[in-house]
Formats: structure tokens, C-alpha cells, sequence
């Protein structure tokens, strides 16, 4: 069994619209989405939810205003300047590290574990699927990441998959880590401005610092022909193949109002070039 | 005046209004990239970094001279980074969170904390532009400590417009926090529709006020305009699908050096944003007292 993962440092490059072009050419997958904070997947597989979850991944300190005597210990105690003068927790604040329950000498202070998100098993007209929502605003993404592959390992061994096709998350932190962990292959999807240049550079660095095979995908390549060239010899230096380049086309917009993939809206430009990626990529990360 | 630019999903153009809201504003800006795991703000800025320095988070170092073995830091620690095993304690600094709850409760004093560093902190300026960005260390997974850190460098005398992460979790809450005005940056596709309601859901209870800016307009459909109807939230721009402004910000330009005419929508956004500000401000002393 291999483990795809479709990332991109900089957000917004296209790697949701590249991973249900491939959810739909590629064959006995499982899909995941593990960008758990602004998942956009499902918008365009339409999930049909056959089992729902409840996550819950840390805790959150509140102090019964009945027996708390004001003391302050709490109150200094707390790093995160997560309790206020009147003594109530800012739950956005709160880390759930708990020290106000320990230094409290009333014992007035109870951890609540509340709820963070949600993760679903369903099924999709590209096969079987496992997808989350974290509650808006919520912590521990990265342990939410890690239950969605998790459970997409489990689905693919039950359903005899070969492959688990992965939605990572933007940036090079938390969620993102979570993502590649152990993975077999990554995929950097970039876009031709210097922004895109600097943020692939970073997430280079980080899947390389994990030792995991990465390949380049260069979106909307043709919109900055000098930028692209610059982003082309990058990804050579750093050993990373650049697999695709996909060139602008306003039929992905298209495709995605009309909440489809672009290779089922029809022969369009992105869509070969979108074909001619995955062919190389299954060259090169699924032999 | 604080305000943040967030938007859901990335790419929508936070740092093109970041970064033109403070060339407009000039010497009253400063301008504090929060998007420390991808900082883009220098790219089109390009600022002379004139101090850098670099931020830690207090992790457990445990004597092992005075250490019992007790087990009451491995009881509190709720990030399992702190683990007695056997005759001695291991810590995993990767998974603390710096909440000093070991060293604090230990009962013979045996545990320290010295700084695992996280990333840097760049101050500079472009011109009269007063500039900070974060830069969080490569395989590091903790950014808000450090997102914490860059605002501790926002200059009360200056308006600070903060570039926020894409998402709308932690380090999303983490940069917002505090603002007076948040300026949501989307597209009008849907992605770009679903990522926004989210996002505004994520810093809905923070009562900051909130305005949208409609990036790429005229590229996917109306649902965005509706939903802003619906909620109430103003449009402060829509900004619409140019090629030559994409060109400008692929080669590294801020949109009002490529396009000046948008200077003055730019400024008027501003001005608009300090009337709500300044409306609110006996709410908000209320709120103190």
C-alpha cells in the first residue's frame, strides 16, 4: 500500500483541484483529507457520510466561580495569559495544560475535553473516503490529521486498496507534519510567482528533512514564464522532479463552480496536462 | 489601531492587501507578517532587516542528582513530554508546550527550563514602512508561541496591519486576537465561499468587527456577495480578475506599485475601518472597565 501526499506551502496553488483530478484517473484508492481546517475536498467528491465521529483532542481548564477565592495563583501560574481579572478562562487562549487545575488550592478548577472536530467515512463516486471538520478555531489539528490517515490506512487494508490519496493542509507546520509522517511520496504543487518559489523552497526543506521522495508540480505554469524557469531550476537543484506543469486554463474555475473535477468536466487544456502529470507520477512514485 | 488579514483559504490575496494597506499608509504603518510557517510579506516588500533574533519556547531540563523519580511531572504534563521510565525522566522537548507545569510542581525543584528555539523574529523597515515578520524553523510544528512572539512587537504609536496564516485554527486565533478590525480576503468560487464561512465562524465570539474583501471578482459566482447580504458584512472591496496584476505580484510587486489607481481605494479602506474602530471605542472602554 502507498500513501500520496498532495501538499503546497503556499496555499491556494491548486492542490485540491489537482488531488480530485487524481482521485478521479487513479485507480483502487482510498482519498483523505486531511487538510482539517479549511477542507475543500468534499465540494468537489460530494462524500456521501455512512459514519460520523466525534473528535475530541485536548482539554480546556473552568473555574467554578462558586469556589474560586480569588486567590491569583492561577492567574500566574498561566503562560498563555489565558484567565482573566475576574477569573473566567478565555477558551480560545486556554493550551490545556492544566497548571491552574493543579495550584489551585480550592480545587475549583475542572478540564472539560470539548469537542474539536468531527471525521467521517464515506463513499464517493472515486471510491471510499475519510474526512474531518475541525470545529472553527479549534486545536490539535495535527492529532485530527493523524486519525484521518490513520483510518484510512485501516479502510484501505478492509477494502484491499493499493493507494491512499492525500489533501494536505497549507504551510510547513503542524497539520502539514502530520500529513507526511511515514508517507511513501509527496507532491509540492507550486504556482510561477515569488511567493510560490519561496514557499516551495521551505516545503522542499521540510519533506527532505523527512527523507521522503518529493516531485513538483508546477500549476497555472505559463502565467510568469520567467518565475516558472526559475522555479524549474530549483526543483532540479534539489533533487525533486518536477512532474507536471500545468498551464492556465479558466475551465478549472469552471469545473469548480459547476463542484466537479476538472477531468470530468470534459477535454480541456489543464486536463491533459493534468492526465500527463499523473501519468509521470505514477512513474515516478507508484512503481 | 490593530487589524488583521485573514481569509480561510490561502491564496486569496492577504498579503497583496497587507502590503498595499501599509504603502498607503506609509510612515503610520507597521506591517507584522504572523504567517510565520509561510511568510510572504517580504517578498514583495522587501525590506532592510535591521534586527534579528531568535525565539524560544522554556523546555524541562531535569537533575538528575536532585530527580526522585516520583512521577508527579509525568502526571502533569498533558503533552506527554515529559516521561519517567524506569530509574530516570526523559523529556521529548518536540512535544512540550512550555506551560512550565513540571518545573513549577516538581516537589524536589530538580527541573529547569532553558529555551528550544522555534524560529526568528526580522524587524526592519521599507522605507517608512516599519516592518516584523516570524519565521518558524524548518520541521518545527509550534507556531503560536511564535506568532505570540511577533506581536509582542506590534508599536501602539503606529497602525499595525498583521498578515495572518491561511486556516482558521490555532494560529489563526493566535494572530487575531487582540485586533481591533479583521479584513477577510476571499474569492467569489467556491472554495473560496466555504473557507470564508469558516473562518468567520473561527473568530466570530472574539467580537471583532469584520469586513470583506472580494479578491479575483468576476472570476466564479455571486454565492460570496449573497452571504456577506446575509450576514451583514460589508464588502470594503472587490478587487477584480486582472492579468496584469497577477503578473505584478508573480515578479514580486505590491499591487498599488502595479496598479496606483488602487491607492485610493486602499485608502479609503482604511478610513472606513478607523470610523468603526473609533465608534466602537466607548464600547470597548466599557468592556475594560
Amino acid at each position: 500500500m502507498k500513501e500520496l501526499v498532495i501538499i503546497s506551502g503556499k496555499g491556494g496553488t491548486g492542490k485540491t483541484t489537482i488531488t480530485a483530478a487524481f482521485a478521479c484517473l487513479a485507480r483502487e484508492k482510498v482519498l483523505a483529507d486531511c487538510d482539517v481546517d479549511a477542507a475543500d475536498l468534499h465540494i468537489l467528491v460530494h462524500p456521501e457520510v455512512f459514519s460520523e465521529e466525534e473528535f475530541r483532542g485536548g482539554c480546556v481548564a473552568l473555574i467554578d466561580q462558586e469556589k474560586c477565592i480569588r486567590c491569583g495563583l492561577c492567574r500566574d501560574a498561566c503562560r498563555f495569559g489565558a484567565i482573566s481579572d475576574d477569573f473566567v478562562v478565555h477558551p480560545t487562549a486556554c493550551e490545556g495544560c492544566a497548571v491552574c487545575f493543579h495550584v489551585c488550592p480550592e480545587s475549583a478548577v475542572a478540564l472539560e475535553e470539548p469537542l474539536n472536530g468531527r471525521w467521517f467515512i464515506s463513499e464517493t463516486r472515486f471510491g471510499p473516503m475519510v474526512h474531518a471538520a475541525l470545529v472553527p478555531g479549534a486545536e490539535n489539528s495535527g492529532k485530527l490529521v493523524a486519525l484521518v490517515r490513520n483510518q484510512a490506512r485501516v479502510l484501505a487494508k478492509q477494502r484491499g486498496k493499493s493507494l491512499i490519496l492525500v489533501d494536505g493542509a497549507p504551510g510547513v507546520g503542524c497539520p502539514v507534519i502530520s500529513s507526511i509522517t511515514g508517507a511513501d511520496h509527496v507532491v509540492i504543487v507550486t504556482e510561477p510567482t515569488l511567493s510560490g518559489l519561496h514557499d516551495l523552497e521551505r516545503a522542499v526543506q521540510l519533506v527532505k528533512g523527512f527523507g521522503i521522495p518529493a516531485s513538483v508540480i508546477l500549476n497555472k505554469a505559463d502565467i510568469q514564464p520567467e518565475v516558472a524557469d526559475r522555479i524549474e531550476g530549483f526543483a532540479r537543484e534539489a533533487g525533486t522532479e518536477l512532474v507536471g506543469r500545468i498551464l492556465y486554463d479558466e475551465e478549472v474555475i469552471r469545473a469548480m463552480v459547476s463542484k466537479r473535477s476538472i477531468v470530468e468536466q470534459g477535454d480541456s487544456v489543464a486536463s491533459r496536462c493534468i492526465r500527463a502529470s499523473w501519468d509521470r507520477l505514477s512513474e515516478a512514485a507508484l512503481q | 489601531m490593530i487589524v488583521s488579514v485573514a481569509s480561510g483559504k490561502g491564496g486569496t490575496g492577504k498579503t497583496t492587501v497587507a502590503t498595499s494597506l501599509a504603502m498607503v499608509l506609509a510612515d503610520r504603518a507597521q506591517l507584522i507578517d504572523c504567517d510565520v510557517e509561510e511568510p510572504n510579506c517580504h517578498v514583495l516588500m522587501k525590506p532592510v532587516i535591521t534586527s534579528s533574533e531568535s525565539v524560544g519556547l522554556p523546555v524541562p531540563v531535569v537533575d538528575s542528582q536532585k530527580c526522585t523519580v516520583c512521577g508527579t511531572c509525568g502526571e502533569v504534563c498533558r503533552f506527554s513530554a515529559i516521561l519517567p521510565i524506569g530509574k530516570q525522566v526523559l523529556t521529548f522537548p518536540e512535544l512540550c508546550h512550555g506551560c512550565g507545569g513540571c518545573s513549577l510542581l516538581c516537589p524536589e525543584k530538580a527541573i529547569t527550563e532553558q529555551p528550544r528555539v522555534l524560529g526568528v523574529i526580522e524587524t526592519g523597515k521599507c522605507g517608512p514602512v516599519q516592518f516584523v515578520h516570524g519565521l518558524l524553523k524548518i520541521g518545527e510544528a509550534m507556531s503560536p508561541p511564535l506568532i505570540r512572539a511577533v506581536k509582542a512587537k506590534i508599536n501602539p504609536e503606529r497602525i499595525a496591519i498583521l498578515d495572518a496564516p491561511p486556516g482558521a485554527s490555532c494560529p489563526v486565533i493566535n494572530t487575531v486576537t487582540g485586533s481591533d478590525y479583521i479584513i477577510m480576503v476571499t474569492e467569489p468560487t467556491p472554495f473560496g465561499f466555504h473557507d470564508l464561512k469558516i473562518a468567520v465562524e473561527a473568530v466570530r465570539e472574539l467580537g471583532i468587527p469584520l469586513g470583506v474583501v472580494i479578491n479575483r471578482a468576476g472570476v466564479g459566482d455571486e454565492s460570496v456577495q449573497e452571504y456577506c447580504r446575509e450576514e451583514g458584512m460589508p464588502i470594503l472591496a472587490e478587487i477584480p480578475h486582472d492579468r496584469r496584476i497577477a503578473e505584478g505580484y508573480a515578479r514580486g510587486n505590491v499591487l498599488v506599485a502595479t496598479a496606483p489607481e488602487y491607492r485610493k481605494i486602499f485608502g479609503d479602506m482604511i478610513a472606513r475601518i478607523g470610523d468603526v474602530v473609533a465608534s466602537r471605542e466607548p464600547v470597548r472602554r466599557e468592556a475594560r472597565l
